[in-house]
């Protein structure tokens, strides 16, 4: 009697542990630690792929210059049609103001409406170069915009981010690895 | 009359369109044995906007011009095993609409299997239990029950 109350227990206790699983999923959803649709990068510990591209008014970008730059900097994808893209603003300018050079590549956005939008939102990067018919983009295994990449010193990707940064994403995780990544020695 | 007409073609146009969400005809290979090739590649594909979608059926941008990447490596001679390798290279094995087997998918994998294994394992011990404790049936009549079945029986 004893056992088979035990294994009518069984299907409760295992709904107990599935309840319990969801309920830190879902937390750390909220707290925008966990993101189900978000896939991992495959650049990550890796240099960028080569490739080069036309810039918007003055230098374009090449694979080569991120595979060797100087310090370490933010590579962000952007469109001047896309929604996320205008919420970070803020963010990038407070990152560019605070030393961290960042490098845009607008994805399929015609270079006069990316103009438009900079000069409406102010321009946080220090180099934009133009992907319009999206390929470079692809070859980064970017799926949408906005997308940012964290590159040390070394040319090795550390993060990418995929979807508006935020200042809890910043404290998070972009400012203790930038930190990191200035410390001589230490990559 | 006319416009039922324009009705039945415009059915009879949409019954015949192939599968999946091509609907420019200029993405499509001129070549059909080509044009099967890159379908059943893209089908094997996720598409990474929609993610539950293949490449084939998703109406998102990015995977039209995956589909236009696939369409130029068939033209350029490339292996069904190379153009899938240039996908999982630049979007890892996520693209995959089925998963490799590796640590990560072992349990995925192993869990049909596994469950196979644990199931036949109890009937085996059901059944052997039940072989060495077999059903006892009620105990034979002694003798004067006999009779008195007998009796009741047989008046």
């Amino acid at each position: 009697m004893n056992g088979r109350r035990l294994l009518l227990g069984a299907p409760l206790a295992v709904l107990a542990v599935a309840a319990g699983g969801w309920a830190v999923m879902l937390d750390r959803m909220r707290e925008g630690e966990f993101d189900p649709h978000t896939l991992p990068s495959q650049l990550i510990g890796r240099t960028v792929p080569d490739f080069s591209l036309p810039g918007l008014t003055g230098d374009g970008i090449t694979g080569a210059d991120l595979q060797h730059p100087r310090q370490p900097m933010l590579v962000n994808f952007f469109a001047s049609w896309c929604v996320p893209c205008l919420e970070e603003g803020g963010v990038l300018t407070e990152l560019a103001k605070q030393g961290l050079p960042i490098w845009g590549i607008t994805y399929k956005d015609q270079p006069a409406a990316t103009k438009g939008f900079l000069g409406r939102q102010g321009n946080p990067y220090a180099r934009i170069a133009v992907d319009l018919p999206g390929r470079v983009a692809i070859d980064w295994g970017v799926y949408g915009v906005p997308e940012t990449y964290f590159i040390d010193g070394g040319g090795i990707v550390r993060w990418r981010y995929a979807g508006a940064l935020t200042d809890t994403v910043l404290d998070r995780d972009l400012l203790p690895l930038w930190q990191r990544a200035q410390k001589p020695g230490t990559s | 009359m006319i416009r039922a007409l324009w009705a039945a073609m415009l059915f009879l146009a949409l019954a015949i369109s192939p599968a999946g969400a091509v609907s420019d005809p200029n993405e499509l290979l001129s070549n059909p044995a080509q044009e099967a090739r890159a379908e059943t590649i893209g089908q094997t594909l996720r598409c990474l906007v929609c993610q539950n979608e293949s490449i084939e059926d998703s109406n998102a941008d990015l995977a039209r011009d995956i589909r236009t990447i696939i369409r130029q490596q068939v033209v350029a001679g490339s292996t069904d095993h190379q153009i899938v390798a240039y996908m999982v290279q630049r979007y890892g094995t996520f693209i995959l609409l089925k998963p490799p087997f590796n640590p990560l998918t072992a349990i995925l994998w192993i869990t049909p299997i596994l469950a196979l294994v644990v199931g036949l394992g109890i009937a085996f011990i059901a059944m052997r239990q039940r072989r060495r404790h077999p059903i006892q049936g009620p105990p034979p009549l002694s003798e004067a029950e006999r009779i008195r079945l007998e009796t009741i029986l047989h008046p």
